[in-house]
């Protein structure tokens, strides 16, 4: 590692070579080498790179590394420094206009680079935000709050517990809607957390983030936060939704419930499906379209409900053929009190897994079953297996998402110990997270290449 | 300072080049003969107008990593185009559409790279560290191209100089343009993500012919190696020009390197006719602080016109707009091109920027003979406060592209006070050029985040080292010294046989011309009369030069051996005829002079020439033909002696 930022990201024999010749980054430099002599500027260097190469950005924008072992002499004509500075103009205020706020917690919504890492640097405040997507000014008043600044996967139950009391807070004080920028990864369970902990929110409570960075031209950045900033603002559904892109065309948004949505696809900008129903909402610039009737409606008054807590020691058990039981044994011996089994086709686990799950009951832990499939509920009286199970102390928990499961089971847990105000908890819907029915047309993964999925997609752009 | 008049294409020469201070530079894309995409695992080259879906995408600027926007990118963010991509299945998955991070570099593309960067006398990068080029006209989906500089500053030989090769990247290639007509344009994807690789020489060419002949070496390196494609699009110059005072202007995409030298004069010409244009404005009074221009909405005053344009945007219940540039009379009918107008760059800045595609999209007062009738012209020069010494341009477009238009109209023409904008433009089929762009600069240029930086290795460089082609130019000098005729050489020293040329000559002392005649002409002969001289490869035709330099087929038999051999489809020894005794030979010509002497000829003259004919269909490649025509004492004037 290099002593000091003259020399960022530098280290080894390439750090040698530019204390030798004094050569900082952001010298102007003409480097000597064996094969010929490279002008440009010295760059600060990733961290993560190896340590034998200087990093030049030669005058025609574009960067080379260099071997430094190369190197035989460095002239230096001069210097100069990057200043990154997404252009800030004070965000317009009309009073007209809806109050937004918006809350950060570390996604990649609105995003500068770092040179150095390559990582994105947040761009968050009002102003930065009207500098980057000026057309949030056509629908609210917005402010910002830095939260955190936490990549989706280190999210954690500290941070759940921050959001859902600053929720609170902002509800409080009489906002019209709250948009939560969010690393995608975890979106979804952070969705369904706060479904559980905000409840009878009075106002649109939208989650955002992007799949495409908002340093490329062609991110879905913006216009997922124009979706979402017009939701929370203008929209009369008030719960907690996830508003991403609905197809991979910059055409509209979904409105995801909260408790129903997951990341299907690791890199898509369509990312997001509602699973086991379909969405509330489209939303695109223009208007928001419903595509259901049955979501809680916006309120005019600053109540709303937060029961922020979380018992850590739950987990997810993904069941695989051949597991063996000292997986659900080791979870025991370690404390846990709630397990989450994604059992196969209607949830199902194999028999060596029944004496530790009859151990997991005796040791008071709260065994929930969901199904791996995604779609479709658990029903564990159609096999005697499933009967079986169910006398271990195995609970089904209809069609919840297992992610969903997890998180609920922990917010119950934190409530109380005692497995039987669990059960309630966990089987009461609270957010949609279990629903009687399961619509016909909820289950839609068109096969591809089937000629009538292929004129489908030919005539609309998907 | 600028009273030189461009002359027609034919009659400039080269001091007239030089009165204007002409120099031009290269940018030459060469698609490399890869099975698979750069970045993705798609195959290469396929291309087809089927398309199974489209998506819709638009495109914002981003900040560069030196913290700056660039101007080209504000440019395109201010046309606001739908921008539509069709996708055919077997030519692009996820990747090109943007909805999957690149796969690690095609190794292959990058060898062929690095082994052109070679024979283009570069320095190589130790570390290839890949950018982000950004491109928001939305030819690339991501809007950027994925590109890294991997050579620096080579040379290649020209007349008795050494042409500067500035640097040489690797990069994916664009999209192909369907159409863009208003706000809606529409790609093809196929070609998207080919490997390409970008060579730019420095700008040392001081005439036309010189750009191309540049080029055609820089074009024949590459193709020298055989692992580039061929066919059209295959490599496209962007041709960059200037005159003395004028600005680097790109002509993008140049396909054919025969259209280079009317593409660079009647630039050439633009930007000295653009620079007189200033000196005219400056004799006007007319500098970047005094130019005046306004506009005023004329919608009202347009009710009924007969002109169609103007008409159909009444119809359509367009604002139509008047733009007064003061103390401009007569300007707009400034010539810039061959047929070509100062009129034509404002148009092309409205058609382009404000979208407004429909030509024409612009009349103006300097055009006589338009269709308002006269009346109108004169409210309208009221009603703008235009007097006699000004120009009133028209354009009419919905609410917000009128306003951009007549910005970009005011925009263009405050430009005229300075000079030649920097701009990229696009050739046309008669050699003049249309403005695309605002040429982008560095500040476009940002690290692709998406993949690691890579180190290349010595031993990579010398392992590709080792397969490399000589430089073709060295091949051309030692033909030259060899004697080798002038309509063989240029494709001897490109072809892929030149190594087996090479070793004909030295270790087997093949004559030289024969093995070029062999190796380049007698395919091409044999291509002519209809064979698949696909067959003849290496193996095959070093046989034929090996049984050549054996003397066991005679020159003379060379070619009825290779014809052989198509015609069977495989080599084999049977080509190859015993040599005839001295006694069969007298045998044969005492037979063919009975054959002669039973055909009635009309002209004796012939007599020499049929015997001749008749004989060789015996002994061809069986005995020399000079002997033979010794043996029969043939002459032009006829047989004197048999025997």
């Amino acid at each position: 590692m290099s002593d000091n930022n003259d020399f960022k990201g530098y280290s080894g024999p390439a750090l040698e070579v530019l204390k030798k010749y004094n050569a900082m980054i952001w010298s102007d430099v003409e480097l000597i080498t064996d094969n010929g002599s490279f002008q440009g500027l010295i760059l600060p260097r990733s961290e993560t790179a190896d340590d034998l190469h200087i990093v030049l950005k030669i005058p025609v924008g574009y960067n080379i590394g260099i071997a430094a072992g190369k190197i035989t002499d460095i002239r230096i004509n001069g210097r100069k420094e990057a200043h990154y500075k997404i252009p800030e103009k004070a965000f317009p205020y009309d009073y007209r206009k809806p109050r937004v706020k918006l809350l950060g917690t570390g996604g990649t919504i609105a995003s500068r680079l770092d040179y150095r890492t390559g990582a994105v640097i947040p761009a968050f405040s009002p102003g930065e935000l009207y500098g980057s997507v000026p057309e949030l000014a056509d629908y609210c008043n917005l402010e910002t709050e830095k939260l955190y600044g936490v990549f989706s996967e280190n999210m954690a139950p500290e941070n759940w517990i921050g959001l859902a009391e600053a929720i609170g807070k902002e509800i409080e004080k009489g906002v019209q809607g709250i948009v939560i920028g969010h690393g995608t990864d975890t979106m979804h369970h952070t969705s369904a957390i706060l479904s559980f902990m905000v409840q009878n929110s009075p106002v649109p409570i939208v989650m955002v983030g992007s799949q495409r960075s908002s340093d490329r031209p062609s991110s879905d950045a913006a216009l997922n936060l124009i979706h979402s900033v017009k939701t929370a603002a203008e929209s009369d559904i008030a719960e907690i939704m996830v508003c991403m892109f609905g197809p991979t065309s910059d055409i509209y948004g979904l409105l995801h419930r909260g408790t129903r949505v997951r990341k299907m696809h690791s890199s898509y900008r369509s990312t997001f499906r509602t699973i086991g129903d379909i969405p509330i909402a489209t939303v695109s610039r223009e208007k928001i379209t419903p595509l259901r009737n049955d979501y809680k409606k916006r309120r005019h008054d600053n109540n709303v409900t937060i029961n922020a807590v979380f018992e850590e020691k739950v987990a997810i058990v993904y069941y695989y053929p051949n597991m063996h039981p000292d997986i659900i044994d080791s979870l025991i011996k370690n404390g846990y009190k709630g397990i989450i089994i994604a059992g196969t086709g209607l949830g199902h686990v194999n028999k060596p897994l029944y004496p530790a799950l009859d151990r997991a009951r005796q040791a008071g832990v709260a065994v929930y079953m969901t199904v791996q499939t995604l779609w479709g509920y658990v029903q564990m009286y159609v096999y005697e297996t499933g009967r079986v199970m169910m006398d271990l102390g195995v609970i089904p928990a209809a069609n919840m998402l297992p992610e969903v499961a997890y998180v609920k089971l922990g917010w119950a847990l934190g409530q109380t110990n005692d497995l039987e105000k669990v059960k309630e908890i966990m089987l009461t819907p609270i957010a949609g997270e279990i629903t009687e029915r399961e619509p016909s047309n909820g289950y839609l993964i068109y096969q591809g290449g089937l000629p009538e999925v292929e004129e489908f997609i030919k005539l609309n752009r998907k | 300072m600028y009273d030189f008049i461009f002359k027609p294409f034919s009659e400039m020469t080269n001091e007239d080049y030089q009165k204007v201070g002409f120099k031009s530079g290269l940018e030459i894309h060469q698609q490399l003969l890869t099975g698979k995409k750069l970045f993705c695992r798609c195959p290469a080259g396929h291309y087809s107008k089927d398309f199974d879906a489209e998506i819709l995408r638009h495109m914002r600027p981003t900040l560069s990593e030196m913290g700056v926007y660039d101007g080209t990118a504000l440019m395109e963010f201010k046309t606001k185009k739908d921008i539509v991509y069709r996708i055919n299945r077997n030519t692009v998955c996820t990747y090109e559409m943007d909805d999957t991070p690149p796969f690690l570099m095609n190794d292959d593309a990058l060898d062929i790279a690095l082994g052109i960067g070679m024979l283009f006398n570069c320095n190589i990068v130790d570390e290839l560290h890949i950018a982000r080029k950004q491109y928001l006209d939305g030819s690339i989906p991501t809007g950027f191209q994925r590109t890294a500089i991997y050579a620096l500053d080579g040379w290649i030989p020209y007349k008795d100089k050494k042409v500067k090769i500035v640097q040489m990247s690797i990069e994916e290639d664009s999209c192909r343009e369907v159409s863009d007509i208003g706000h809606n344009r529409v790609y093809k994807t196929d070609r998207l993500g080919m490997p390409l690789i970008e060579t730019v020489t420095e700008p040392a060419m001081k005439t036309p012919d010189e750009v191309a002949e540049v080029a055609w070496i820089c074009s024949n390196t590459v193709r020298s190696t055989h692992q580039v494609r061929r066919g059209l699009g295959a490599a496209r110059e962007d041709v960059n020009v200037s005159v003395t005072g004028g600005t680097r202007i790109e002509i993008k995409g140049v396909p054919k390197i025969s259209l280079i030298p009317i593409l660079t004069y009647n630039e050439a010409m633009r930007q000295w006719n653009l620079l007189r244009l200033r000196e005219e404005l400056n004799r006007r009074g007319i500098t970047s602080e005094t130019f005046k221009a306004e506009s005023f909405d004329i919608t009202k005053f347009m009710k009924k016109p007969h002109y169609a344009p103007l008409k159909s945007a009444v119809e359509k219940g367009f604002r139509i707009k008047s733009v007064v540039l003061k103390g401009f009379v007569g300007l707009l009918r400034w010539q810039t091109q061959t047929d070509n107008y100062f009129s034509n760059e404002v148009s092309d800045r409205v058609r382009v920027i404000a979208c407004l595609t429909t030509i024409p999209n612009i009349i103006h007062s300097d055009s006589k003979g338009d269709n308002i009738p006269s009346s109108d012209w004169t409210a309208i020069r009221k009603f703008s406060n235009a007097d006699d010494n000004d120009t009133v341009v028209i354009v009419w477009g919905n609410e917000e592209d009128s306003k951009t238009a007549v910005n970009e109209i005011i925009i263009r023409a405050k430009e005229a006070t300075i000079g030649v904008p920097s701009e990229t433009r696009q050739g046309s089929r008669d050699g003049t050029n249309g403005f695309e762009r605002i040429l982008p600069g560095a500040d476009r240029m940002y690290p692709d985040t998406d993949l690691p930086p890579m180190q290349i290795t010595q031993q990579r460089l010398d392992n590709i080292k080792a397969g490399l082609p000589e430089k073709y130019w060295l091949r051309h000098s030692w033909y030259k010294e060899l004697g080798i005729p002038e309509d063989t050489i240029q494709e001897l020293s490109i072809s892929k046989y030149a190594s087996l040329f090479k070793k004909a000559v030295n270790e087997w002392h093949v004559n030289p011309t024969a093995a070029a005649v062999i190796l380049i002409q007698y395919p091409k002969r044999l291509k002519k009369k209809g064979f698949n001289i696909g067959i003849l490869d290496e193996e095959i035709l070093s046989n034929i030069l090996k049984l050549f330099a054996d003397g066991k087929i005679p020159r003379d038999a060379v070619l009825s051996a290779m014809e052989k051999i198509l015609v069977n489809g495989f080599f084999s020894d049977d080509i190859i005829s015993t040599p005839a005794s001295v006694d069969e030979v007298k045998k044969e010509i005492l037979n063919s002079i009975e054959i002669l002497n039973n055909i009635s000829l009309r002209n004796e003259m012939n007599k020499g020439i049929i015997l001749m004919s008749i004989l060789m269909k015996k002994l061809r490649g069986r005995f020399p033909a000079s002997l033979v025509a010794e043996r029969i004492a043939f002459n032009k004037k006829g047989i004197s002696n048999v025997g």
